[in-house]
């Protein structure tokens, strides 16, 4: 058996390779099946300052809860004109969005249904490794059977996986990297 | 009912140290909290297939774009990617970034005072090929200083940025030189405290895959994270 190459930090000057010409903060586009939300918020270290030098990458299932990905055998439709993946950085005072459709819900483990969720990786200059993450919207009903959330005791860890409903398909999430209010994050 | 085959944990031994001091901006950045092992369900094993509709031939020559050829010792850099059962991965996005020649990346915060190249960008990107082949050709890089600590520099470096089938696949590490006489003082590299760990992230000096009277080749291979032998028990 092979052994995996270590990771390394992204540092500071990953713009020009990554984000300059690759961001997608636009997921849903004109065409894409479901309703269109945004999610927009801030990253924190835990100083509380706002991280500029930040890169978030998310990964979603399509409106009918279909990722499109061979590995997918759900019986439910992919969406031509929805890929799942974004990537962006953040703006010199920390902030991110992005524009997607509300994902649908998807198979979990054994019979259990998970909630709409959408995964997220975050990258940043002084992380050796990325973080990863999930974050769920408020309101959503599946919220309170799903298998991942009710894994986590702690009120307030829960709670950070959960993005605030501001109405009109706006959503505000912050990612607090360490310290007061920090984000819940898994081994990957 | 969904049986997922999940992605196998990182060993410890192939990771960088959590937290690691030594690195002056990672202590105020890592969670305290400790990172909640998450069964995989098929939201972690499906990923994106990224960047195939855009990545065009000349995008894995970074000597080649502008009018111009760059400074520097033009290099090849090659090698495979797979993952921990030796498994190709296939049609899968490299992306890379890197410093110039002289130690300057063309980043607008990069305040080294070396001079920028204008005919060198220093990005590349490539899909791999039915046996996860990849191969880039490039400027070797130069080693630039940092202010992590009194008079710290970066060991030569090229960034690399990789996908895989699945999204927990998702791997961002540097590329190292062999023999470079600055691993022993630099906190990112040694961040990973296994000695063979840290091997696994210098390239070989390949000489078969040098091209006579134009360019050196460094190989490197890559391994991303494998899947356990069954699915796991709920």
């Amino acid at each position: 058996m092979s052994k995996t190459t270590p990771s390394q930090t992204v540092g500071p000057f990953f713009h020009f390779g990554l984000t300059d010409n690759y961001e997608i903060d636009d997921l849903a586009g004109e065409a894409a099946e479901g309703e269109r939300i945004v999610i927009e918020g801030h990253v924190y270290d835990g100083d509380g300052a706002p991280v500029p030098d930040c890169m978030i990458e998310i990964w979603q299932a399509n409106a009918a809860g279909k990722y499109d990905h061979p590995e997918d055998r759900q019986d439910k439709p992919v969406d031509l004109n929805f890929a799942g993946f974004g990537r962006v950085g953040t703006d010199p005072e920390g902030r991110f969005h992005f524009r997607t459709v509300r994902p649908g819900p998807v198979a979990g483990r054994g019979n259990a249904l998970q909630a709409p969720h959408i995964v997220v990786q975050i990258f940043a200059r002084g992380l050796l490794q990325q973080l990863f993450t999930r974050v769920y919207l408020e309101g959503e009903p599946l919220n309170d059977t799903d298998p991942v959330l009710n894994m986590i005791e702690d009120h307030a860890a829960r709670s950070s996986l959960i993005a605030r409903n501001k109405g009109d398909g706006h959503y505000h999430w912050d990612i607090v990297l360490q310290g007061e209010g920090e984000t819940q994050f898994f081994a990957g | 009912m969904s049986d997922v085959n999940g992605y196998r944990i990182v060993s410890p031994d192939s990771a960088p140290a959590h937290p690691y001091p030594d690195y002056r901006s990672n202590p105020i950045r890592v969670p305290k909290r400790p990172l909640m092992i998450l069964p995989h369900t098929l939201s972690e094993v499906t990923g994106p297939a990224y960047g195939h509709d855009t990545v065009r031939p000349e995008d894995a020559d970074l000597t080649r774009q502008h009018g111009g050829e760059p400074l520097g010792e033009r290099i090849i850099v090659h090698g495979r990617m797979m993952d921990e059962d030796g498994r190709p991965v296939r049609n899968s996005l490299i992306e890379l970034w890197q410093a110039n020649a002289a130690g300057r990346y063309v980043h607008q915060r990069d305040q080294h005072p070396a001079p920028i190249d204008p005919n060198f960008t220093g990005a590349g990107r490539c899909i791999t090929d039915d046996d996860g082949h990849y191969r880039f050709v490039t400027i070797r890089p130069g080693a630039y200083p940092w202010r992590n600590h009194h008079n710290a520099w970066r060991p030569a470096h090229i960034h690399f940025s990789l996908f895989g089938p699945s999204f927990m696949q998702r791997l961002v590490t540097q590329m190292y030189f062999p023999g470079d006489p600055l691993f022993p003082f630099d906190p990112i590299f040694n961040s990973v405290t296994d000695a063979k760990a840290r091997e696994r992230m210098i390239s070989k000096f390949d000489l078969d895959a040098t091209e006579p009277e134009w360019a050196l080749a460094f190989r490197f291979d890559i391994v991303l994270r494998g899947r356990e032998a069954t699915p796991m028990e709920d």
